[in-house]
């Protein structure tokens, strides 16, 4: 089992132009909308769902090619969407709001991510079939 | 936007996302839970990880942006999470649904409270 192989450069390297790009405009959205240790996390809100959103579209879109470069899809979806949007700062949002006291919001900010991700990956796709033909 | 801040998230995001990558690849080629179990090992990972940095006394500032905003933010998703629940909940496997949240948000959440405490 090889974990890195050979010819792994080019594709890898999209990976992280990828990975680059969502996680410097994740950072910046952090920046225009920073919140206090312990409150509602707006900004990782606001890209977790909009990349569920992207990915609902990208999924439909990459389906309906005959033949998608290889690359296209790790660079998008694992490098830009999964650098734009992120589980561990949601975790540790989620871990600041409990040891706050505000346990209440924690769960309004779990329940709220899933919920709206899981709508946002329905809608992403519903308006990549309008855009790119149903799926196959 | 600080430029040097911004550099080290560059740094860690260009190691955390072909990371992500190489373990999904993994994941998808050895087991059969494929690629739900790369995300999984990711988030929790990641989650851990994250607990550690923000939980160091006296770190230096380079730290949490190299570490935690580029490398986990980069080898963590939410996008693929959220796109994998759906295809559960879109074939009705109810099951599968339940099992990939209980152990994505009981692994994972925990775990950044153990990064946390070991920080």
């Amino acid at each position: 089992m090889r974990i890195v192989r050979a010819g792994d450069a080019g594709l890898l390297g999209a990976v992280a132009a990828g990975g680059v790009l969502g996680s410097v405009g994740r950072y910046a959205v952090g920046l225009a909308l920073p919140h206090d240790t312990g409150a509602f996390a707006w900004s990782t809100f606001l890209v977790n769902v909009t990349g569920s959103l992207g990915m609902g579209v990208l999924v439909v879109w990459v389906l309906s090619m005959t033949s998608p470069h290889p690359w296209l899809r790790p660079f998008l979806g694992v490098g830009v969407l999964g650098g734009w949007t992120t589980f561990s700062s949601f975790a540790l949002d989620f871990h600041a709001m409990v040891q706050a006291g505000h346990g209440l919001l924690a769960a309004a900010y779990l329940v709220g991510s899933l919920m709206a991700g899981l709508v946002a990956v329905g809608l992403g796709i519903s308006l990549g079939e309008r855009l790119f033909g149903r799926r196959p | 936007m600080n430029a040097s801040s911004a550099l080290l998230v560059v740094v860690g995001a260009a190691v955390g996302a072909p990371l992500r990558f190489v373990v999904d690849r993994w994941a998808r080629e050895h087991t059969r839970a494929g690629t739900i179990l790369g995300t999984l090992v990711v988030n929790v990972a990641g989650s851990l990880v994250l607990g550690l940095v923000a939980g160091l006394r006296d770190a230096p500032d380079w730290v949490l942006p190299l570490v935690g905003i580029g490398f986990c933010g980069a080898l963590t998703t939410f996008s693929t999470l959220a796109f994998e629940t759906w295809v559960f909940f879109e074939e009705r496997a109810w099951r599968a649904f339940a099992a990939n949240l209980a152990l994505t948000f009981g692994l994972g959440l925990p775990a950044v409270w153990l990064g946390f405490l070991l920080g």
